[in-house]
């Protein structure tokens, strides 16, 4: 008996008689939508469709496959415009035009491309899981063709040669077919052989995070901020200018225009390390807000797969994910359509549990198989708190699973003070972990000038309090040399340009000399008073004139 | 989808608020079009919003005084809920149905089209970098606003939101002086902000290149839900159709979400913050998303919705889910306004996200970025000097924040407050002239070049 849709509720879909398992995929109604089977209840079945399911009627049939949600995984994914599914962008305006009609079907990776496999191993070899078969040349980056996990055997035939994803590259003895690509369940983490703490920090080019609140290669950070405070910004900024190898960009639920933004620009922007388009590095997944929620929320489950197969070559991957608020609010409203009880603020209850799973796919590893090599995702997500309270549910979660916090403060943004990184609440678990790594790589004294920097605006933020209280007037000469310094440090070194071709991305010494710079004038400040003179007499201009010039890569 | 004849069903199980709810429904779609036909009253119209074998859900659009379930005949069309379009609409003015309240008769129109349209496909978007002129100053040099974006304005009760929407129709100059046109959706206004809003439009002679959707405060609360989707149908075709510049205004959002409030509130659904529905963002954006340019296509839809803040709260649901959707929003003070500053615009809550794309060189001006983050910089210090005077006092403040102080003030009244059309020539020479009462050092975000040409051009012209 064919099952049929007996209910249509948003994105919600229950069929009967249907006997799935959780997770497998379906195509829904005639014409053939794509779902997920999230429930099953006697013969009932309650699916999530990953399209529009306006004009889904009630009779149409469901027939289930036999799989779950697949990341295809191989040559031609650096550069990919995929929605929420895996599916490109492109190929879906090829089919339903410039606006996304249901119904289109198409693979992640070009089954035409035509690749030059070169075969590092030879037959009769024995494999393992993760084993390297040969190396593709893509664009940046050297793709090592790997033996899918749960594969092992002897190598029958392997040859070099040139391949579509799809055709066979060798065999094994027991008749196991080798291509270049392979699928992977996108809610399923991929193994690893082994993970472990990282002392090596994930350079963001960003003085206030590498600085500040750094974050550990494989390590996580939440941004949380209310809108308008550049957390899409941030977001773009690392993906452009951090030292990564691969960085995935999941767009979940966000802006239209933003992507094309993204579109236009990183084709554009060369990437200083490699001297290529940082296009070639990248691979984004696009599912905006007015996009199925299904698909929604399958978009970040999508992207830190392609990031673990990326890893699992031996690369650092970042995973950005804007914002992870909205996964949580597709999460709340497919919970809603089943009238599931809710949690706090109508989130369901194991919004936490899922948010600590997907956070933990972060991670400094070496993958399986041989050689041995070494890999790591980051995960940056951020975070749209409603009216910018963090105290709800999504970023209490996210706080709880990530080791830094980058909180951006409205007040920061109104003055155009960007990146708006509130430096009292934000906080990094890394930061004594990869001090060695930056007092090698950045400045001698990098762990002292963070410490004494960040004493410097905390002891302003005090003298604040004071002045707003009982007047300037009340405060001695050196504690307006730290009021003057400390904003110094605010505007000069804290603050970063991102559309400034020098100051956009500041590499590890720049940081380091700025910063310490600007710790120096203090000290001067500091002797200059000590020896006599007024705070009155003391002229800090010329430095802050030096400081920003040195900031800009200007000469003064 | 395919062609199904009309179903009838004769009597309804139950009907509550806008619901009605409909037992052994068969091969009933998601989002059809229902009508209710009952003797003595005119016909209703409703929508599936869940579809069931057991049970559907009908909203209804009209009010459902007098309408007795059992008795009334139900029809099933089998279709989505569609809308004429065409250029013949210009001009024309609708209810928050499509039905003409001109007095003329109804558009033959170019095509039909379903009222919920489609998510425009990112790769195909082309990015927005056409600065429009709106001849106000707090906009086009702080805020600026550019074609295909979405960027509202958070007005608060007594607020004249509408009014600055009304300015920007009458005073926007599009790029090239391209052809555009305007679509008006009047959400759950009243009678007198509807007549306030037209006259404005009609004495810039804008209205024959206006359509109207007009559902006031006294029409039924459902058709808010409505009148906007068939605006955004009507303006995408005037738009990648038929090639022309569209600026869609709608207000108040705050209507349509009250709107959306009660449909769920009557389904018993599980209600988030402020018992607004959890998928009010999902909801919200796939109206403010249908704004935008496609590649390859000569129109655009701007979309300014209008929207009143709660008590003036900015972290109310609907401002808030609204700021993460748009690409910035324009924000009003009541303490400008009851200073008498026209418009009354905060600048600094203020935020157009697409900015950086419309302005420098060849757009507007080079420097415009660090003069206006310099603008930014020097009244937000201002700001701050003026709350710290509220303590201290004025003369207790250090020389520096005087002078902030003192910029603050002439800020509001000589560059937010303008009484006529500025173009940007005439609010980039405002803005300079302020500036040139600082002293350079307090120019911190200004670059050496521009400082230095900036001041050259100041001595030369004294």
């Amino acid at each position: 008996m064919t099952a049929r849709i007996i209910r249509v509720a948003g994105s919600l879909v229950e069929a009967a008689p249907l006997h799935g398992a959780l997770y497998e995929l379906a195509f829904v109604g005639t014409r053939r939508l794509l779902g997920e089977i999230i429930k099953q209840r006697g013969d009932v079945c309650t699916l999530q469709v990953y399209e529009s399911t306006t004009g889904l009627a009630v009779g149409e049939p469901v027939e289930h496959t036999g799989v779950s949600l697949t990341a295809q995984l191989g040559p031609g994914l650096l550069g990919a415009v995929l929605d929420g599914i895996g599916r490109p962008l492109e190929r879906v305006a090829e089919a339903t035009g410039d606006f996304i009609a249901p119904g289109a079907r198409a693979d992640t990776l070009d089954a035409e491309q035509q690749w030059a496999f070169t075969a590092t191993r030879a037959v009769g070899d024995p494999v393992e899981p993760g084993d390297e078969l040969g190396t593709v040349v893509e664009r940046a980056i050297t793709h090592r063709v790997l033996v899918p996990p749960g594969v092992h055997g002897v190598i029958a035939a392997i040859d070099s040669g040139t391949y579509t994803v799809t055709t066979p590259i060798g065999a094994l003895t027991d008749g196991t077919t080798l291509r270049l690509a392979h699928r992977w369940p996108v809610r399923i983490p991929r193994p690893v052989a082994e993970r472990f703490a990282s002392s090596r920090p994930f350079v963001t080019g960003q003085r206030v995070f590498d600085l500040f609140f750094p974050v550990a290669e494989g390590g996580s950070a939440a941004v949380p901020g209310g809108f308008g405070t550049g957390k899409t910004i941030i977001e773009q900024s690392l993906a452009k200018f951090s030292e990564a190898d691969v960085v995935v960009y999941v767009g979940c639920g966000e802006r239209g225009n933003e992507m094309t933004d993204v579109l236009t620009e990183f084709p554009l922007l060369v990437d200083p390390r490699t001297g290529r388009p940082v296009m070639d590095r990248a691979v984004l997944i696009v599912n905006t807000s007015n996009m199925p929620v299904a698909a929604r929320e399958a978009s970040i489950y999508m992207g830190v797969t392609i990031a673990e197969y990326f890893r699992d070559q031996g690369n650092r991957v970042a995973l950005m994910i804007d914002s992870t608020s909205r996964w949580a609010e597709a999460l709340r409203e497919m919970a809603a359509r089943q009238q599931e009880m809710p949690g706090e603020e109508g989130y369901p209850t194991y919004l936490a549990s899922r948010l600590g799973q997907f956070f933990e796919r972060a991670g400094r590893v070496r993958p399986l198989g041989a050689p041995t090599r070494e890999g790591a995702v980051t995960i940056i997500g951020a975070i749209s708190p409603p009216g910018g309270d963090f105290s709800e549910p999504v970023t209490q979660a996210a706080l709880r699973v990530t080791g830094s916090m980058w909180a951006l403060d409205a007040a920061l943004a109104h003055q155009r003070h960007y990146p708006a990184v509130d430096w009292e609440s934000s906080f990094s678990l890394y930061a004594d972990q990869v001090a060695p790594w930056f007092t090698t790589h950045g400045g001698e004294h990098w762990s002292a000038v963070r410490a004494d920097l960040l004493a410097l605006l905390q002891k302003e933020r005090e003298l604040r309090d004071i002045a707003s209280l009982v007047g300037p007037d009340a405060l001695e000469d050196h504690d307006h040399l730290v009021m003057d310094i400390a904003a110094m440090v605010r505007e000069v070194v804290l603050r970063q340009n991102a559309y400034h071709p020098h100051d956009a991305i500041s590499s590890p010494p720049q940081t380091y000399a700025l910063a310490h710079a600007a710790l120096e004038a203090f000290r001067d400040g500091e002797r200059a008073l000590a020896s006599g003179t007024a705070f009155a007499e003391l002229d800090l201009a010329p430095t802050r004139r030096a400081l920003a010039a040195q900031r800009d890569g200007v000469t003064p | 989808m395919s062609p199904r004849l009309d179903v009838t069903h004769h009597g309804a199980a139950a009907a509550g608020g806008p619901l009605l709810f409909l037992e052994r429904t068969r091969a009933v779609s998601l989002g059809e079009w229902v009508v209710v036909r009952q003797t003595g009253i005119a016909d209703r119209r409703g929508q599936v919003i869940d579809a069931g074998e057991h049970a559907t859900v009908v909203q209804l659009l009209d009010d459902t005084v007098g309408l007795a379930p059992d008795r009334a005949e139900i029809i099933l069309t089998g279709e989505v809920a569609t809308t004429v379009v065409g250029r013949e609409l210009l001009g024309r003015a609708f209810d928050g149905h499509g039905a003409p309240v001109d007095g003329l008769p109804a558009p033959i129109g170019e095509a039909l089209r379903p009222i919920d349209g489609a998510p425009i496909n990112p790769v195909r978007r082309a990015r927005p970098r056409d600065f429009i002129e709106t001849g106000i100053s707090a906009i086009d040099a702080m805020n600026t606003l550019v074609r295909g974006q979405k960027l509202p304005i958070f007005s608060g009760p007594g607020l004249p939101g509408l009014e600055i929407a009304a300015r920007i129709v009458e005073w926007a100059r599009a790029p090239r002086h391209e052809p555009f046109a305007v679509v008006f959706a009047a959400v759950g206004i009243t009678a007198r902000e509807t007549r306030d809003f037209l006259d404005r439009v009609r004495a810039s002679g804008a209205l024959p290149r206006t359509v109207l959707y007009l559902n006031q405060a006294s029409h039924p609360a459902v058709e808010r839900l409505h009148a906007p989707r068939l605006a955004l149908t009507a303006a995408e075709h005037l738009a990648y159709e038929c090639g022309l510049h569209v600026l869609v205004v709608i207000a108040d959002m705050t209507h349509y979400c009250e709107a959306l409030r009660e449909i769920a509130t009557a389904r018993e659904e599980i209600p988030g913050r402020r018992g607004y529905p959890g998928y009010m963002y999902t909801d919200l954006a796939s109206l403010y998303e249908r704004a935008g340019i496609i590649q390859g296509k000569p129109g655009s839809i701007t979309q300014i919705p209008i929207l009143t803040m709660p008590d003036d709260d900015v972290t109310h649901p609907i401002p808030d889910l609204t700021g993460y959707i748009t690409e910035g929003q324009i924000v009003l003070s009541r303490e400008l306004h009851r200073r008498g500053v026209t418009p009354p615009i905060d600048v600094l809550p203020s935020l157009s996200r697409l900015m950086s794309g419309g302005i420098g060189e060849g757009r507007t001006r080079p420097e415009h970025r660090e003069w206006s983050d310099q603008l930014y910089a020097s009244y937000a210090r201002g700001r701050e000097a003026r709350s710290m005077a509220a303590i201290v006092g004025e003369s207790g403040l250090p020389a520096g924040d005087r002078r902030a102080l003192a910029f603050a003030e002439a800020f509001e009244q000589t560059f937010i407050n303008q009484s006529g059309r500025r173009t940007i020539d005439e609010t980039f020479a405002a803005g300079w002239t302020l500036l040139h009462t600082l002293p350079s050092d307090d120019l911190t975000r200004l670059s050496a070049a521009t400082l230095a040409a900036t001041l050259a051009a100041h001595e030369a012209s004294r």
